[in-house]
C-alpha cells in the first residue's frame, strides 16, 4: 500500500471562489434585489410618512384642484388636500393591513395544512372539510358585512377578517405537499431514529415546505393588500383612515378623471402597481433561494443568454468551444 | 472533416465492425457560472457495431456524465463546452452530430437510435398504467402510422422476449417484482431495434442472481438482433465478463482503453491495475486483495499533471508536471493508456508492463 497522503499537494485549478459571493447568491438574483429594494422603500415610507407628510392630509386649503407644483408635489384635491401627504400617511395602513392578514393566514395555512397532511385519519377529514368551508367563504362580502355592523372598523379589522378568510387556499396546498414528504425516506429515517413527531415536523418537513409557504405568504400579502385598497376604495371600510384606496375613493368620488386631476389618482396606482410588482418579483427570487439545488446554478438569466445556454431537461446546452480549431482535431483512436 | 478520414483506421480485429458512435474531445461542465466543475475533459471513444463497449471507475469519475452527455440527456446544471458526438447511421448516410442536431431531429432519433435502461429503472415505469401501456407508448409515439393491434403484438413479443409471460401486458408496475420491472424496462428499451442500448447500471438494485439473468438475457438478446452495448459499472469483474472493449475512467478522464481481456491480463495503468486487485480472482494463484488507497480527487482541485499521482504507487516527480496523453503504451497496437510510465523513456514496473 502507498502511503501518500492523498491531496497532500494539491494545485488548485482556477482562482479560488469566494465563499462570500456563494452564501450571498440569493442577492445575486436582480429581479430579487429589485423587488426587495421597493418593498424597503415602502416600508420605510411606512414608518416615518406621518412624520415627514409636509402637511395634515385631511387639512383643508383653499388651494383646490392645483396641479403639481413646488408647494404640493404632487397637487391637490377639490378640497385643498395635499396628494403627496395622503400618500405618504397611507402607506402604513396598507403595509401593515397586509403584514398581519399575511401573517395570519400563513400561520393558520401551516397550523392546518401541516398538522392535516401529518396527522392523517380523523383529524385529517375534519381539517381538510374546515380549510374547504374557508376555501369557499367569499372574502369581500364577509369584509363588507362585518364592517357594516362595526362601524369603527380600522385597518386592523379588515385584517383580521381577511387573514382569518384566506388561509384555505394555502392549507389545502400544504397539507397535499405534507402528504407526499412524510412517505419519503429520510423522514421514515427521522421516525427510525427515534425522533419525535413534532420533530420530525419542525425540523424535517417544515424546512422542505418553505417555498411553497414562502410565496404562499407573499401571495396572501398581496391579496391582503389589494383587498383592502379595493374596500377603501368602495367606500365600506372607514373613509378617514388614510390609505392608498382612500384617496382612490375620493378621486372617483369627485370625477377626477373628468376634471382631468391625473395627479389625484396617477400617483396611488402607480403606488399599487410598484408595491404589488415587489412582491411578485421577490416570490421569484424565493424559489431559488431555498431551494439549495436551485441555488447551485445562481446564475443570471442575462449572462446565460449572453453565452447561449437555454438550459432544458432532455436538451442539454452545447456551448461552441472557444479552444483553438487544432484542439479539437481527433485524437488517433483506437482501431 | 469528413467521414472518409476516419473510415480507414489500421486493420486490426476491431476495424473489421463499422463505426456507430464515435466521442470526440467531449467536454462537459458542472454549472453555469464562472466557476463550473470540469466534470469531462477531453473524452474520445468510438463504439463499433455489435460490440459491448464497457466504462468503469469509481462513483463519480463521470461514467454516467458521459452517456447522458453523448445523449443530450444531462439534466441542468450540465453543459457540454465542446467535441462532438457523431452517429454514423446505416448503410452509406454522412454522420450526424448528436450535439448539434436540431431539437426535432433529436427526439425522432432518441430510442430509435440510441436507447437507455437507467440506473434504478425500475423505478422509471408510471404507476398509474399498465405496463402494456407504456411500452405502446413508446412505439406509438416514433411509429405513428402503427395500429393498435401491431402496437399490442409488438409489447406481447418484447416482454416474452425479456422472458416475461405476454399476458402480464395487463399488469401495472406495482404487480410485478423488481426484477421484472427492470426487464419491462429493457423491453421498451429495444422496442424500436435501437442500434445502440446504453445500460447505466442496470443491475446495481438488483441481488446477484437476478443480475446474472438479466445480463445473460441482454448479451443473448444482442447477439440476436444485433445493436451495440455501452455498458456502465462499477463492477469491473462483471464488466471483464461481458464486455469486448473497457475504458476506464478517472477523474473525468479515460485513463486506459483496450480489449477486455487486455485490461484483465495486462492492465497497464496503475488505477486499471488497483480497480482489478479490489476484487478476487476466481481461479488461478491466490492474491492479496490490495484496493486503492485514498479516494477521487476533487474535481474542483485537481493535482497538477496527472491525477491519479496522489493514489498511485508508481508516482515520479514528473507526474507532478506533465499531464498525460492517451496513447498506445510503447510498441502494443489496438489500445491507449495515458500513463507516463508507458512514454518509452522509463522502466514500466512489472505488474505494469508484463
Amino acid at each position: 500500500m502507498s502511503a501518500l497522503p492523498v491531496g497532500a499537494d494539491t494545485v488548485v485549478a482556477g482562482e479560488p471562489v469566494a465563499a462570500t459571493r456563494r452564501r450571498l447568491v440569493f442577492l445575486r438574483n436582480a429581479k430579487c434585489i429589485t423587488g426587495l429594494a421597493i418593498l424597503a422603500g415602502f416600508a420605510v415610507l411606512a414608518v416615518v410618512g406621518p412624520w415627514i407628510a409636509p402637511y395634515d392630509p385631511s387639512a383643508i386649503s383653499r388651494d383646490v384642484l392645483r396641479p403639481p407644483s413646488g408647494a404640493h408635489w404632487l397637487g391637490t384635491t377639490h378640497a385643498g388636500q395635499d396628494v403627496f401627504s395622503q400618500l405618504l400617511v397611507g402607506t402604513r395602513g396598507v403595509l401593515v393591513v397586509g403584514l398581519v392578514a399575511g401573517v395570519g393566514a400563513t400561520v393558520l395555512a401551516v397550523l392546518v395544512g401541516v398538522s392535516a397532511g401529518f396527522l392523517g385519519g380523523l383529524a385529517d377529514e375534519v381539517l381538510s372539510a374546515l380549510s374547504n368551508i374557508f376555501l369557499v367563504i367569499p372574502a369581500l362580502p364577509l369584509i363588507i358585512l362585518i364592517t357594516g355592523q362595526l362601524p369603527e372598523a380600522g385597518g386592523f379589522t379588515v385584517a383580521v377578517v381577511l387573514a382569518a378568510t384566506s388561509w384555505g387556499w394555502g392549507a389545502r396546498v400544504l397539507r397535499a405537499q405534507t402528504l407526499s414528504l412524510r412517505r419519503r425516506d429520510f423522514v421514515e429515517a427521522a421516525r427510525a431514529n427515534g425522533e419525535s413527531t413534532w420533530r420530525i415536523v419542525w425540523f424535517e418537513t417544515l424546512p422542505n415546505l418553505t417555498a411553497v409557504i414562502a410565496s404562499s405568504f407573499v401571495g396572501t400579502v398581496t391579496f391582503a393588500i389589494l383587498s383592502q385598497i379595493t374596500l377603501a376604495f368602495i367606500g365600506v371600510t372607514s373613509i378617514s383612515d388614510w390609505n392608498w384606496g382612500t384617496v382612490l375613493f375620493w378621486a372617483q368620488s369627485n370625477q377626477a378623471l373628468a376634471r382631468g386631476a391625473w395627479w389625484w389618482f396617477v400617483p396611488a396606482g402607480l403606488c399599487i402597481a410598484l408595491l404589488g410588482t415587489a412582491f411578485t418579483l421577490i416570490n421569484f427570487g424565493i424559489d431559488e433561494f431555498v431551494n439549495p439545488r436551485l441555488r447551485s446554478v445562481g446564475v443570471s438569466a442575462r449572462s446565460m443568454r449572453k453565452r447561449g445556454i437555454a438550459p432544458r431537461i432532455g436538451f442539454t446546452p452545447v456551448v461552441a468551444p472557444a479552444r483553438p480549431a487544432a484542439a479539437s482535431k481527433v485524437e488517433e483512436t483506437v482501431s | 472533416m469528413t467521414a472518409d478520414i476516419l473510415s480507414s483506421p489500421p486493420a486490426t480485429a476491431r476495424s473489421g465492425r463499422a463505426l456507430i458512435l464515435e466521442i470526440r474531445d467531449l467536454h462537459v461542465d458542472y454549472g453555469y457560472g464562472a466557476d463550473p466543475v470540469h466534470a469531462l475533459r477531453g473524452i474520445s471513444l468510438t463504439l463499433r457495431e455489435g460490440e459491448v463497449l464497457g466504462i468503469a471507475g469509481e462513483s463519480g469519475c463521470g461514467k454516467s456524465t458521459l452517456v447522458y452527455a453523448a445523449t443530450r440527456l444531462l439534466p441542468p446544471p450540465g453543459l457540454i463546452t465542446g467535441g462532438e458526438v457523431r452517429y454514423h447511421p446505416p448503410g452509406d448516410a454522412d454522420p450526424v452530430d448528436i450535439l448539434r442536431l436540431p431539437e426535432a431531429e433529436l427526439r425522432a432519433s432518441r430510442w430509435q437510435d440510441t436507447a437507455i435502461v437507467f440506473q434504478g429503472a425500475m423505478n422509471s415505469l408510471n404507476p398509474v398504467y399498465r405496463v402494456g401501456r407504456q411500452l405502446t407508448d413508446a412505439i406509438a409515439a416514433h411509429r405513428p402510422r402503427s395500429t393498435r393491434a401491431e402496437r399490442e403484438a409488438r409489447a406481447r413479443e418484447l416482454l416474452t422476449m425479456v422472458g416475461i409471460a405476454p399476458d402480464r401486458i395487463r399488469a401495472f408496475p406495482h404487480q410485478l417484482s423488481g426484477g421484472m420491472r427492470q426487464r419491462v424496462m429493457i423491453a421498451m428499451a429495444l422496442a424500436l431495434e435501437p442500434r445502440v442500448l446504453i445500460l447505466d447500471e442496470p443491475t446495481t438494485a438488483l441481488d446477484v442472481v437476478m443480475q446474472r439473468q438479466i445480463l445473460e438475457q441482454i448479451m443473448d438478446l444482442r447477439d440476436r438482433l444485433g445493436f451495440a452495448v455501452v455498458f456502465i459499472t462499477h463492477d469491473v469483474s462483471l464488466l471483464i465478463e461481458v464486455a469486448d472493449h473497457i475504458a476506464i475512467m478517472y477523474a473525468g478522464e479515460i485513463v486506459e482503453e483496450a480489449g477486455a481481456d487486455d485490461i484483465y491480463r495486462r492492465p497497464r495503468h496503475p488505477y486499471s491495475a488497483g480497480l482489478l486487485q479490489s476484487f478476487p480472482p476466481l481461479h488461478g494463484p491466490r492474491r492479496p486483495l490490495a484496493g486503492i488507497p485514498g479516494s477521487p480527487p476533487d474535481l474542483q482541485a485537481l493535482p497538477s499533471g496527472c491525477p491519479f499521482r496522489t493514489r498511485c504507487p508508481h508516482t515520479m516527480p514528473e507526474c507532478a508536471q506533465v499531464h498525460p496523453r492517451l496513447a498506445p503504451p510503447g510498441a502494443e497496437r489496438g489500445r491507449r493508456v495515458a500513463c507516463l510510465l508507458h512514454d518509452g523513456s522509463h522502466e514500466v514496473p512489472g505488474a505494469l508492463g508484463a
